[in-house]
């Protein structure tokens, strides 16, 4: 049997290359003509379909000293989000494509990338939302770089790792609902979906390595306010480090790109107050012995 | 019994074991293409047995159907009715999962609610459906579910409470993943199979494009398993044989806002919009049926969007006017014949094919087929049972008892 056949997912005109590590792979293809192959275009009314989109997408092959931008011409369905672009160059134009995604409605924190320099779901970014002329999208920083717009959450997780972070909180009940017999209280995930936006976004992190960063210690936070057994000493000894919540600058950066309404800027604020009020108390206590 | 509200990550590192037994000196070598739940819960299986293991993904881990689920963990009672054997599947593996990955469900039952009289004239049917498969029920009246679920729609019958529950479609299966690796499993992402390598009839290994670093290699193996979901039947070409996997699309829309605490179902043949679950923020509303041929990202139909709302509305009124905060498809892996039935008449059986048993026999090339993901842990054993028969191995399959690591640990150095 043929050892050579390719997948059928990979379209003819971009599959076999020469291999070649530090090449940047796929010629820098100045964009194919503006159709969708596979999208039923020809049966739209001409009123739907949407301008002209320029979408310029970071390149990067381990080995690349620096990432160049590819330019890719689309003419999207009204409501197509950046991810269902990028999934559209993966499927039809450039399967080597580099890319982090999984449940396409902002609940996993996978697809996390820059969009014209702000940090985004592409899930949960529609392409007609963007009005600059071109969309320029972008790995997250602050966190080392795969290939193309994938980065290794390894860091990230690190951070979590030091705080404990359990998944599963208390919910707040639809119209007080009594939870059902055998329920002993409703239970739900937590709002943080570890996309690392707000750590992509934060001016401290991207100075300073160390600092422990608005997720982890948005994370602290909710350990503080809902502990589920777990001891609050090591929590609050964390968020007294000199690398924790006393380097936030306020810039609110954080706050600004969560796409899950965690608020990591007010949550640290809340850390930082009773880190100090534990601060005085001690010293009181203190001047009293 | 471990409370959902426990902190997982201290137990689960102290339950957690290592593939204890010595393995051979030089163990057999199988690699798995497909790093969704079932490839990632194979690869748990065959570790633990003491095999050699690589995980071939084309893309990020969970990045196919895996990911893009309900998040629905079936009590099986979806089932009882027209799929008996999925309901006990079902049953028995939401027990072990809840077991192996303590906190990773919003456990917090499920409700099926009768709201027409055809509905609840199904009650009876239901409940001994449920009875003989297994599914614990308790019926509760009107009143009852309106305290339970104030958001209901008041019109409603009667409603019987089930073990359904909320699951993460990623994070369950990344502690699979993380697992499966801490004892030795290699999960290789971004590589793509480009072929599989046969001599004469023999399948004896795949080469592969490695899309982050741009390079070709070839990984040989003793067994290849074909775990790629509704792309078994793409993947199966590559090694000359044939599946009877038919992908099957359904749309998904997700709602700003918990308008619901627990699972709510309706409460007659599985059909369209008729499942809204809560997860995290928001609510997820499911789904439709259509075959593809192509598993890759299909079309989100507006006509499916708005009647998996409308449907679904029927049962909580609030979700008429919610905002929406996204619509996807997912590809499921149906077993059949692609386009001699509908979805909704396929079971979600799975089916282990080991293709040396085949009209026209390959030696070398095991697929797994069918399934969802409640089941991945029991498709799994059933692989690995049948690999480990191939190789003549004889060890027992121990995953129901191996308490997962917790997700993070996926992402751990």
């Amino acid at each position: 049997m043929s050892e050579s056949t390719l997948p059928p997912i990979q379209p003819a005109e971009t599959a076999p290359k020469p291999v070649g590590p530090p090449e940047p792979v796929g010629p820098p293809e100045p964009v194919g003509p503006p159709e969708t192959a596979g999208t039923p275009e020809t049966a739209a009314p001409p009123e739907q379909v949407g301008p002209t989109v320029h979408l310029r997408i970071s390149r990067l092959r381990a080995g690349d000293r620096k990432p160049h931008f590819e330019e890719f011409e689309f003419t999207p369905e009204p409501g197509a989000t950046v991810l269902d672009l990028l999934l559209e160059i993966r499927r039809n134009r450039d399967p080597s494509l580099v890319m982090r995604h999984s449940c396409m409605h902002a609940s996993c924190g996978t697809c996390g990338v820059r969009i014209n320099g702000r940090e985004a779901l592409a899930c949960d970014t529609k392409v007609a939302g963007v009005t600059a002329p071109t969309v320029d999208v972008e790995p997250l920083v602050n966190q080392r770089p795969v290939a193309d717009l994938a980065t290794d959450m390894v860091d990230f997780y690190a951070r979590f790792e030091a705080v404990g972070f359990p998944l599963v909180r208390s919910a707040e009940t639809v119209g007080g609902a009594e939870p059902p017999e055998g329920v002993k209280a409703y239970t739900r995930f937590e709002n943080c979906i570890e996309c690392g936006l707000c750590l992509s976004a934060c001016p401290i992190s991207r100075t300073d390595r160390s600092y422990l960063g608005p997720a982890a210690l948005a994370a602290a936070a909710r350990v503080a306010d809902e502990p589920r057994g777990q001891p609050l000493g090591p929590i609050f000894a964390i968020a007294a480090e000199p690398d924790s919540v006393w380097r936030c600058r306020d810039a609110m950066q954080c706050t600004a790109v969560c796409p899950s309404a965690v608020d990591p800027a007010r949550a640290l604020l809340g850390l930082r107050r009773r880190v100090a009020f534990g601060r005085v108390r001690s010293l009181l206590g203190r001047g009293r012995q | 019994m471990v409370s959902p509200l426990d902190r997982v990550s201290p137990g689960a590192r102290a339950e957690f074991r290592e593939a204890a037994p010595p393995a051979p000196r030089d163990p057999p070598h199988v690699v798995i293409i497909g790093g969704g739940g079932t490839g990632a819960a194979v690869a748990h299986d065959l570790v633990l047995r003491g095999l050699r293991v690589t995980l071939v993904e084309r893309g990020e881990v969970t990045s196919g159907t895996t990911g893009r689920h309900h998040g629905l963990l079936h009590s099986g009672a979806r089932y009882a009715m027209t799929d008996r054997a999925s309901a006990i599947e079902c049953i028995g593996e939401n027990k072990i999962l809840r077991r192996i990955a303590p906190g990773s469900f919003e456990e917090n039952d499920g409700l099926f609610v009768a709201l027409t009289d055809e509905d609840a004239d199904l009650e009876r049917q239901f409940l001994e459906g449920c009875w003989q498969c297994a599914v614990p029920t308790r019926r509760i009246d009107r009143a009852h579910a309106l305290r339970l679920e104030p958001g209901l729609n008041p019109d409603l019958r009667l409603a019987v409470q089930v073990p359904d529950a909320t699951m993460d479609a990623m994070r369950l299966p990344l502690r699979f993943f993380a697992t499966a690796r801490r004892n030795g499993a290699e999960i290789l992402t971004f590589t793509e199979v480009t072929a599989v390598t046969t001599a004469g009839r023999s399948v004896r290994g795949v080469a592969v494009r490695d899309h982050a670093a741009g390079r070709d290699y070839e990984i040989g193996a003793d067994i290849v398993i074909n775990a790629a979901g509704p792309w078994a039947g793409k993947v199966a070409a590559l090694a000359g044989v044939t599946v009877p996997v038919a992908p099957t699309a359904g749309v998904m829309v997700a709602v700003r806002g918990r308008h619901c605490n627990m699972v709510v179902n309706r409460l007659h043949a599985p059909g369209d919009g008729d499942i809204a679950l809560p997860q995290r923020g928001m609510t997820v509303l499911g789904t439709s049926s259509w075959p593809v041929n192509d598993p890759d990202d299909p079309d989100v139909p507006a006509d499916h969007v708005e009647n998996v709302v409308r449907e679904t509305s029927n049962l909580l009124p609030a979700l008429r006017g919610a905002e929406i905060r996204a619509s996807w498809s997912a590809t499921r892996p149906l077993i059949g014949k692609n386009g001699t039935q509908s979805g909704r008449g396929m079971a979600r059986e799975f089916r282990c094919f080991d293709h040396a048993l085949d009209d026209s026999p390959t030696e070398g090339f095991v697929t797994i087929a069918g399934g969802k993901a409640t089941t991945l842990r029991a498709m799994a054993e059933i692989t690995a049972n049948v690999v480990c028969g191939k190789l003549g191995i004889d060890r027992p399959c121990e995953t129901s008892d191996v308490t997962l690591l917790p997700h993070a640990a996926w992402y751990a150095r």
